[in-house]
């Protein structure tokens, strides 16, 4: 049932920009939003949607598909580019962002809209839920795989680390959280406002497989979640480094970026560096 | 005198029952399964039983993963970590999602005892209630409590049932009915309405048999489901009686009086009474002292229906 035409990096680097073309016409037409965080996770979205994950748009609800949780849920607008452009709704419907009515909400809803696995935006609650998705599939003898997408803004939040010591405990092997490590949160550096660091060995204290990569390096994010899918008795961490508002350079490691809408002649700016 | 009984003891029954026939069901427990009485469970099927250790937060939300699968999950810990500590998971996660999470939580109330304050929730009804497309029950006794868990699976969404720590007389029957958000009527006066949740249902039928014997005859509802509440019940009985009595084991603010006071205000306004704990937090002591400290006996009951006639007749 692996509907998905797995693409070759040329052809991800590809989607990768259509896709971030897409966030910053979403935004520029909703007037408010994030984009910073939106495209520093879009390469490690499209190899996971494109790539890896066993999922079938026309059947969101497949019993045995991969699941994927936004768990940085304000990072939604990639997401939501993603889903549309795979098939899961119509394009048409991305132009309605955060507006009266409409499927896309501000940040992810499970009821509204399709292949959105549980509704977030509040940050620190989405590993937990991983983990709810992992020890169902344990308990069922299925072997889909669930991952998480984190921020390091968000693991601020105790109960991620509650989530880590239970996901290690319970040897959540088919759970893979994906760190998107963009060094910023919305007061600014992770160093300055509340330091997250070392990331890595946290982790690792806590019982999982830990990977360090460059989250725009296409064959290094391929290898990661090939990698975690070996790793046996205990859940991985794929511990990206990101830079916050990748492609468009003026947003690139700007705090400012993290959630403002670009103007009209920004957005007009933007896609023109990402023809 | 009625047979003794806690609550929760009835809940790890109901537990084991259902989880023989419903293979769906899966419970967490955030290390307090003695107490809640989910260790019953956990030895008979320890598969389907997940220990989370002390970290409610990472619980509830591990609860609502499992019923994206279609898990049946049951969540248990003291009231005041699960709706307390864990309130913004349980809105944003599990009752915003929709998801089919039965929060069961034991040592609601003063009837605590000896802990003291910290673990005494006082405040769970009203928290929530306040989350759109929440259930909230609190079944009076054993017997009741046994059929509001069967209940809760049949239910596909969040709900709350909030349960006690102490042995509580069992007033209800087996044959008796129990449908969510239908109260249930112990016994018909036309003097006055003591509308109870919990184990102030008992104390209410003692008040009624107390008002009984000087001549003033009560009714007394048994407001099972505190959300969505029983309105229709409430303004027929409102109609026959013309004033209230309201009695539960939790603070009066956004519990079963306000729950009743905004009912009857929008639909068949009366003269209300209310008893409940007043802008209070709880203390230490035995069930029965504290009852009498925060007014929660049946002669404090007996006082309201007085006071609440007098209203009336002005």
């Amino acid at each position: 049932m692996k509907d998905i035409q797995v693409l070759n990096i040329k052809s991800l680097e590809e989607r990768a920009k259509i896709i971030r073309r897409y966030v910053i016409k979403m935004l520029a037409k909703a007037g408010s939003g994030h984009p910073g965080g939106s495209l520093s996770a879009v390469d490690l979205l499209v190899v996971l949607f494109y790539n890896k994950m066993r999922h079938n748009p026309q059947q969101p609800k497949w019993q045995d598909r991969d699941r994927f949780i936004l768990s940085k849920g304000h990072g939604c607008p990639a997401l939501y580019a993603i889903l549309a452009d795979m098939g899961y709704f119509s394009v048409d419907k991305l132009e309605t962002l955060r507006q009266f009515g409409s499927i896309l909400q501000g940040h992810p809803c499970m009821k509204t809209t399709p292949g959105i696995e549980i509704s977030s935006g509040s940050l620190g609650q989405g590993l937990s839920v991983g983990l709810g998705i992992a020890l169902a599939a344990k308990l069922d003898k299925k072997d889909y795989r669930t991952y998480v997408m984190l921020g390091d803004g968000e693991i601020e939040e105790g109960q991620i680390w509650e989530a880590a010591m239970a996901a290690s405990h319970y040897k959540a092997e088919n759970l893979c959280a994906i760190l998107d490590q963009n060094e910023l949160q919305i007061d600014g550096f992770i160093h300055d406002v509340m330091s997250s660091h070392p990331i890595p060995a946290k982790w690792r204290s806590f019982g999982w497989h830990v990977i360090e990569i460059n989250g725009h390096n296409y064959k290094a994010i391929i290898y990661a979640y090939n990698e975690a899918e070996k790793i046996k008795g205990r859940p991985t961490i794929i511990v990206a480094k990101t830079v916050k508002g990748k492609g468009v350079s003026f947003m690139e490691n700007q705090v400012d970026w993290h959630g403002k809408a670009p103007t009209k002649e920004e957005a007009e700016k933007a896609l023109t560096e990402l023809k | 005198m009625a047979e003794m009984i806690a609550t929760r003891q009835a809940y790890g029954d109901a537990l084991l029952e259902l989880g023989e026939r419903n293979k769906d069901i899966v419970v967490l427990d955030a290390d307090l399964s003695k107490s809640t009485t989910t260790a019953k469970f956990a030895k008979k099927f320890p598969d389907r039983f997940f220990n989370m250790g002390v970290a409610e937060a990472n619980m509830m939300n591990t609860a609502a993963g499992l019923a994206t699968c279609g898990k049946i999950a049951f969540v248990s810990s003291f009231s005041i970590f699960a709706t307390g500590r864990a309130w913004e998971q349980v809105r944003n996660t599990i009752c915003y999602s929709g998801l089919n999470v039965k929060i069961v939580a034991t040592h609601s109330g003063v009837s605590v005892g000896p802990d003291g304050a910290s673990h005494q929730c006082i405040e769970d009804i009203s928290l929530m209630r306040t989350i759109p497309t929440m259930t909230v029950i609190e079944p009076c006794d054993a017997v009741e409590t046994k059929k509001a868990i069967y209940a809760a699976v049949n239910y596909d969404g969040p709900m709350y049932i909030r349960l006690g720590r102490a042995a509580v007389p069992v007033i209800t029957k087996k044959e008796d009915l129990f449908n969510i958000g239908k109260a249930m009527i112990l016994r018909t006066g036309k003097d006055v309405a003591i509308v109870a949740c919990g184990a102030l249902v008992s104390n209410s039928l003692v008040a009624a048999d107390l008002l009984s014997k000087e001549g003033i005859e009560a009714t007394v509802v048994n407001m099972h489901t505190l959300k969505p509440v029983d309105h229709e019940t409430l303004v027929k009985v409102a109609k026959q009686v013309n004033a209230i009595v309201t009695a539960e084991q939790h603070v009066l603010d956004g519990g079963l009086g306000s729950a009743v006071a905004c009912a009857l205000s929008r639909n068949y306004p009366v003269p209300i009474e209310m008893i409940g704990i007043d802008n209070r937090f709880g203390q230490s002591g035995e069930p029965d002292i504290l009852f009498r400290e925060y007014h929660l006996l049946s002669e404090d009951i007996v006082l309201a229906a007085k006071r609440v006639i007098e209203r009336k007749k002005k």
